[in-house]
């Protein structure tokens, strides 16, 4: 429109310039208002690591305890039960845990630090509903030979006793362990790793 | 008339400061958030002598152990007298009815008293307490009058009294107030007190606005990038408006 | 393909049509000066309210018992609150200085008189919408100020004849400042007024992208059609919806880049102080976040003082100046309705003071003067002689319309010129 020469080029390189900086500034505008939405000091608190007293489980008992607001289970396993599980694993979909989803002790036939105490977040990987416990042979009605496991009602997912999922059900991965680790014989800390905390 | 808006520019700050002012002359507590000692020894001497009546309940203990760069388990050992997770909030187990009872009120929470009274009041204030025979606990305040706290803080200070000093004013004897004089038996001298009392204000300025030297060191990268992205504005601006008569 | 969908969108929804007639070739006089610039500065204040707002009511907890608390949570335990909070409550002063610029602005250069006064009430309605959104927010802390703030304000309706009494108990829903009024005034704070503000601001744009914008010299841009030679008319390409109507005279930039680049200048130096308060004063030394309101709200306990927020403490002053209570509301609320009769009450046929009388420039100055100090006499504890200062402020305050009405209907004012001046 007027008689002055447009320098199109500066006016380029300035209107990009400009336009990525006014860019940086609303992404870093945007910074709090996205971390507002991680979980705040009140929920950290209150998902804090738990100790849990494992000393009265009785042998095949489970336990249930309440970790980030969902149930985690400790089962005191019998020599009988770790036998079963060498026997189940070619019914299953990922013996040998190499699924990316617990602690590296997590990857082995028993998924746990000690045999004898199995512990897992109870929510079945499916779609969140927490399984039952069938022991004592109640488990073989829904696998045959299979005396001991754990059975979620909502889609029939079924897992053993190391919390292993049966090939054909719903279930895509095996029940996920939390991390944990042994404060003394009897108490368990859940929620980090030793040396983590 | 562009002097005139300058004028009223001008006159806008300079009422604003106006407004201020308060009747006690008020000592100036130079406190300083960035002295992580300073912070501790007033975190101490809060949680020795201030707890057990008046409660943090906004703030957990560990998010200040955290800022004052206690560690969580020193902290917890020396720090934490109810046996509460380090995760809790700062409280006591005072009931609030027997205490209104005992004080004449409930002990007002101080997690933001450095926010509503200022430090150079709660600075001043502790400072203040003088021996008062007619009062309930034998003290009162020359800052905050007919106050119903004891002087916590005696075993440290002792006891001072109001003292006067005689003087010949148009040719009549007329006591004249000179202030507040420790009587010596606390354990700390006057300077030492003094000390103590301003990490305590310290730690409460803290405890009233933890994230200040979080906002403040943000705040200094945000003005200069600010100031860049003006320069790139005004000469895009410029670039388009050359072409304007 | 990118030009495909353009027309595709286009033929369904006039979104380049609305671009163009808006931005791109909507023609804004060429010499709006800084006063200018509030307008755009407000809306970008609105948006940050409206956003920080949103994030704060995600954690904010609207009861009696966790209203206080939660802010505190907001403040200390989520991650980066507090500056969702500083953003917002700067934001809410912040609103109110480019508000009263913007207004002082409309004063100045007469962008109130015909055609604009619809343009110009929809403003005031904005203004008292924001009054009411500023208010009813100022109680969701839930602090000792918010109470007793809320106490006075709603006492304020007790005046008036027969219903008062039953009409404050109404609106409290109690016998006291409680719960259930922080509950209700949430709402109204959260949802009924932002979308009565979203609302009157879309409205006032449109009124001004009828009537067009005034500027420094109050010489209309639009011209008669037919009336200029073709070397007198932009040579921008400006819109036939406006190009069909008039002539536009050589003395505008289109609104989209050149205006919105000089609001983004302004805008950087607004943001500057902006960010400077909310990051290093966010306190404003009491004034943005009074030192009271740091105390939990305690209905058996008054402050020593209390003062609403400055931008009401005007207007307070006025109440307070006034002996009579229901007296006193009148005032109170004459001296805002009088702000909306400006259109009526300036009878001048010159817009921008520039060339009207010296009379009515002192006149101006005077007011804006007397609105300052009314402010500080209103924001700071009562002394004898503030309550005759205060009265002669408020006969002040009203005898600027007074004076206005009489000397605007044959004020001598110089010659405008006919072309806009640098």
């Amino acid at each position: 429109m007027s008689n002055t020469p447009v320098d199109n080029s500066r006016r380029r390189f300035l209107t990009i310039a400009t336009s990525v900086i006014g860019g940086v500034g609303v992404a870093g505008a945007a910074v709090p208002f996205i971390a507002s939405w991680n979980p705040s000091a009140k929920a950290k608190a209150a998902g804090a690591d738990i100790k849990v007293d494992i000393s009265k489980i009785e042998p095949g008992q489970l336990i249930r305890v309440e970790w980030r607001s969902k149930p985690v289970w400790i089962v005191r396993r019998t020599p009988e039960i770790l036998a079963e599980l060498a026997k189940d694993e070619d019914m299953l979909k990922d013996p040998n845990s190499e699924e990316d989803q617990q602690p590296e002790f997590a990857r082995s036939r028993y998924r746990s630090l000690k045999e004898e105490y199995l512990v897992l977040v109870g929510i079945c990987t499916h779609l969140g509903c927490s399984p039952q416990y069938l022991n004592d042979g109640q488990f073989e009605e829904i696998v045959e030979g299979v005396p001991d496991g754990f059975f979620c009602p909502c889609h029939g997912s079924r897992f053993d006793l190391a919390g292993r999922v049966f090939d054909g059900s719903p279930a895509p991965t095996n029940l996920v362990v939390p991390p944990y680790y042994y404060i003394d014989d009897n108490t368990i800390l859940i929620g980090s790793e030793e040396g983590a905390a | 008339m562009k002097k005139l808006i300058l004028v009223l520019s001008l006159l806008v700050p300079s009422l604003a400061m106006a407004a201020t002012g308060h009747s006690v002359h008020l000592d100036k507590a130079n406190i300083d958030l960035t002295d992580k000692a300073s912070l501790q020894s007033g975190a101490q001497t809060f949680m020795n002598y201030c707890l057990g009546c008046h409660q943090m309940q906004y703030q957990r203990y560990q998010r200040t152990f955290e800022d004052l760069g206690i560690p969580l388990v020193l902290g917890q050992e020396n720090l934490q007298f109810t046996g509460e997770k380090v995760g809790d909030y700062i409280t006591n187990n005072m009931a609030p009815k027997a205490a209104a009872k005992w004080f004449g009120a409930t002990p007002p929470d101080l997690t933001l008293v450095a926010r509503v009274r200022g430090v150079d009041w709660i600075y001043t204030y502790l400072r203040a307490f003088y021996k008062d025979p007619s009062r309930p606990w034998g003290v009162n305040n020359a800052v905050f009058k007919d106050v119903g706290m004891p002087h916590v803080l005696q075993e440290l200070q002792g006891l001072p009294t109001k003292t006067y000093e005689k003087h010949m004013v148009d040719g009549e004897m007329v006591e004249r107030y000179v202030g507040i004089k420790g009587d010596g038996t606390g354990r700390l001298n006057q300077e030492e007190y003094d000390k103590v009392v301003l990490d305590l204000v310290n730690f409460l300025a803290y405890m009233g606005e933890p994230s200040r030297l979080e906002a403040e060191s943000i705040g200094r990268w945000v003005l200069v990038f600010i100031v860049i992205l003006f320069v790139f504005v005004y000469l895009l601006k410029k670039e388009y408006w050359k072409e304007v008569h | 393909m990118w030009q495909n969908l353009l027309d595709w969108i286009e033929y369904r929804i006039p979104m380049m049509r609305v671009a163009k007639m808006h931005a791109m070739e909507y023609p804004a006089p060429k010499n709006m000066n800084f006063w200018y610039v509030f307008g755009f500065l407000a809306t970008i204040v609105l948006v940050n309210q409206i956003v920080t707002g949103v994030w704060l009511t995600m954690h904010y907890n609207p009861t009696a018992e966790g209203a206080f608390a939660s802010v505190e949570y907001i403040m200390r335990e989520v991650d980066y609150g507090y500056i969702l909070r500083y953003m917002h409550s700067t934001g809410a002063s912040a609103f109110f200085i480019v508000v009263y610029l913007h207004m002082f602005r409309g004063m100045m250069y007469g962008s109130y008189q015909k055609p604009r006064e619809l343009l110009w009430l929809f403003g005031m309605f904005i203004y008292l919408a924001l009054m009411a959104e500023a208010f009813m927010g100022y109680v969701l802390p839930w602090g000792q100020m918010s109470y007793w703030g809320a106490q006075v304000i709603v006492s304020l309706f007790s005046a008036i004849p027969g219903i008062g009494p039953d009409l404050v108990v109404w609106i409290q829903g109690d016998y006291v400042i409680s719960g259930a009024t922080l509950n209700r005034f949430f709402a109204l704070h959260v949802i009924a007024l932002p979308l009565v503000l979203v609302i009157l601001v879309f409205l006032h744009i449109v009124a001004l992208h009828e009537v067009g914008s005034n500027n420094p010299d109050g010489v209309e841009v639009k011209r008669k059609k037919g009336s200029l030679s073709d070397d007198e008319k932009t040579k921008f390409k400006m819109h036939e919806y406006y190009t069909n109507k008039y002539d536009i005279i050589d003395d505008v930039v289109p609104f989209f880049p050149h205006i919105v680049l000089k609001d983004l200048v302004a805008f950087s130096v607004f943001l500057f102080l902006f960010c400077y308060v909310m990051f290093f004063n966010p306190g404003m030394g009491g004034y943005f976040l009074e030192h009271p309101n740091f105390e939990i709200a305690n209905g058996l306990k008054t402050p020593e003082h209390i003062f609403p927020v400055w931008y009401f403490t005007p207007f307070y002053a006025i109440l307070k100046a006034v002996p009579d209570k229901l007296f006193g509301v009148i005032s109170m609320f004459m001296a805002i309705i009088c702000l909306f009769l400006l259109p009526w009450v300036d009878r001048a046929k010159v817009k921008s003071w520039r060339y009207r009388s010296g009379l009515h420039k002192w006149n101006l100055i005077v007011f804006a003067l007397v609105f300052i100090f009314l402010g500080y006499l209103g924001g700071t504890p009562q002394e004898p002689w503030k309550v005759i200062a205060s009265r002669i402020l408020t006969i002040m305050y009203f005898s600027f319309f007074v004076l206005l009405y009489l000397y605007s209907k044959n004020e001598k004012t110089k010659p405008l010129p006919a072309r806009i001046t640098k």
